[in-house]
């Protein structure tokens, strides 16, 4: 039942342009920040002599490729979560799936699902394109390993906070606007508390912990704080959509 | 086991204080086909949208085929049809990918679905606009894509919430013949406006008033409502009304409409001879005589403003 709803969700993501142009466009911007990454590269590298100074290839695109990545899903998901169930409550299509035999759990992670697919296709697009440069040079993989999880778990977690707050509102604009704002906010929070690395308020940003899997570290902690935020938020959700029926 | 597919148990919902539904108790039959009525913000909907889970009731239950929809809402709606008042499609898709999602989420076996599709869309007459995007259909053929969705898994209840919005008289004719071929082997729930449609599909009729039952019966017993015992009659040039008021049996004589009058008899004997008779013998003028159906929408204002006045 889950893959259903999350076969839908595809479906009408891919039912117009809207869909393939977002991952053209998306594609493309990694594309072009893969290619400066290389141009640099070189230009960098031939200038340093000491060994010190050396970075390997992997680290130096990588970080370029993933540190732009992150920061570009932090627009492009909150406007693909706006629609999900913002949109089916504007057009009155919950009913159809409220009257189905489905549970509420089953149609939010089927949505949450549906979505986490259409993005895994981006993280595993970038993590091919990195992979070419094992063509000419000894790459890493670890590293990329590590980063693309981390960036998919980043990503996840962007979705499911969007996810909440499309239940919010009858109106996605108002969705994307207050999904993007608190994830902003989430995001650069530990810079406000760059004086003291380990306040517990720092400890909340979802930078700080992505942070680690870009140093190529998959630490169990990071994982952990991932998957609360996720479940926290789906299970928001599910109880936003309880009450819908429970207040009417 | 017993035919009762629906029962409603003292359903009372409460919005934030105010009764939009009281206390309504009502039970269905396999075959059977209950008409819903009553004036706009009655509780037509919301009575809907409980039986079909899409509304906690704050008292009361909802049992379909003895399966308790809160207890067990899964098993209970894999049983149930549901029409809402607002069409539930999703217009990015095309029809036939539409049902076929309606009919996924709605269980039936994935070696069926492609025969499901089929058999909606011929029941609905939906077969020429298989290809069609659901945005492009007129309003008609979006109704007819949302009924369809409603029957496509073949449900023991099918629960419409005015079907027959925005179609042409042709399709209204089509639909209710639908309505009543379901209503055969399956039971019907159907909530409407158009009095006429009650009288020609249903079986039973339900009104509901401000959120209370104010008349449940078989569609004969509304009908009996009808039979009146009064006569419509036109005069060119008329008596007084005391003259007429003196004729055997006649026990209230008042003036309708444009030079008509009404009179009112007992004992199911129409005086209608009698007044034939005089009208020629004193030149009345007489021009036309006839029993004066109640029309089913005086019946239901009778029958929901008695409630106010309670």
């Amino acid at each position: 039942m889950i893959l259903n709803i999350a076969r839908k969700e595809l479906k009408s993501l891919f039912a117009s342009p809207m869909g393939w142009i977002i991952l053209a466009l998306l594609m493309m911007a990694f594309g072009s920040y893969y290619l400066t990454g290389v141009n640099n590269y070189f230009e960098v590298m031939s200038g340093a002599i000491r060994p010190a100074e050396r970075v390997g290839v992997t680290i130096f695109v990588g970080q370029t490729v993933y540190g732009v990545a992150s920061f570009i899903m932090l627009f492009a998901v909150p406007l693909l979560t706006m629609r999900l169930i913002s949109e089916e409550r504007r057009s009155q299509t919950l009913p159809f799936l409220f009257s189905a035999p489905i549970s509420l759990t089953e149609i939010v992670l089927g949505k949450f699902l549906g979505l986490i697919v259409f993005l895994s296709i981006l993280v595993l697009y970038i993590f091919l394109m990195l992979l070419t440069l094992n063509i000419w040079a000894d790459i890493d993989f670890g590293y990329l390993i590590a980063n693309s999880l981390g960036l998919w778990l980043l990503v996840a977690s962007f979705s499911a906070l969007g996810i909440y707050f499309s239940s919010l509102t009858q109106q996605p604009i108002i969705a994307a606007i207050l999904s993007f704002i608190s994830l902003f906010a989430l995001t650069i929070l530990e810079r406000f508390f760059a004086s003291d690395p380990n306040h517990w308020f720092a400890y909340l940003s979802l930078m700080k912990h992505f942070q680690s899997f870009s140093r190529g570290l998959i630490d169990s902690s990071d994982l952990m704080y991932f998957f609360l935020f996720i479940s926290t938020f789906l299970i928001l959700t599910i109880r936003r959509l309880d009450a819908d029926r429970l207040r009417g | 086991m017993s035919n009762l597919t629906l029962e409603a148990i003292e359903l009372t919902r409460l919005f934030g204080g105010r009764e939009a539904v009281k206390n309504v108790s009502f039970h269905l039959e396999k075959g059977e086909v209950l008409g819903f009525l009553g004036p706009n913000g009655a509780g037509k909907s919301t009575t809907m949208r409980m039986l079909t889970g899409n509304l906690a009731p704050s008292i009361g239950t909802v049992k379909i085929c003895g399966i308790d929809m809160i207890e067990n809402p899964k098993e209970a709606k894999a049983l149930i049809g549901y029409l809402p008042e607002m069409r539930p499609i999703y217009k990015e898709f095309t029809v036939d990918e539409f049902l076929t999602i309606a009919a996924r989420l709605h269980n039936v076996p994935s070696k069926q679905i492609k025969k499901a599709v089929d058999i909606a869309k011929q029941k609905c007459g939906l077969s020429h606009m298989s290809k069609r995007l659901i945005e492009n259909l007129s309003n008609g053929y979006q109704q007819r894509v949302a009924i369809a969705q409603a029957i496509i898994h073949n449900p023991l209840v099918v629960i419409l919430d005015e079907p027959t919005v925005g179609l042409d008289p042709i399709q209204i004719r089509e639909i209710r013949s639908l309505i009543r071929e379901i209503g055969k082997i399956h039971s019907v729930i159907l909530s409407t406006h158009i009095l006429p449609e009650v009288e020609m599909v249903c079986d039973r009729v339900q009104i509901i008033d401000k959120g209370n039952l104010v008349f449940h019966g078989s569609i004969d017993e509304l009908k009996q409502h009808r039979q009146g015992n009064k006569l419509l009659v036109g005069f060119s040039k008329a008596p007084a009304l005391s003259t007429l008021e003196e004729l055997k049996g006649v026990v209230k004589v008042e003036k309708a409409e444009s030079g008509f009058y009404r009179i009112h008899f007992q004992n199911k004997q129409p005086p209608s001879e009698e007044i034939v008779e005089l009208s020629v013998k004193n030149h009345w003028g007489l021009y036309q005589i006839s029993p004066d159906q109640t029309s089913l929408e005086d019946i239901f204002v009778q029958l929901t403003e008695n409630k106010q006045i309670k």
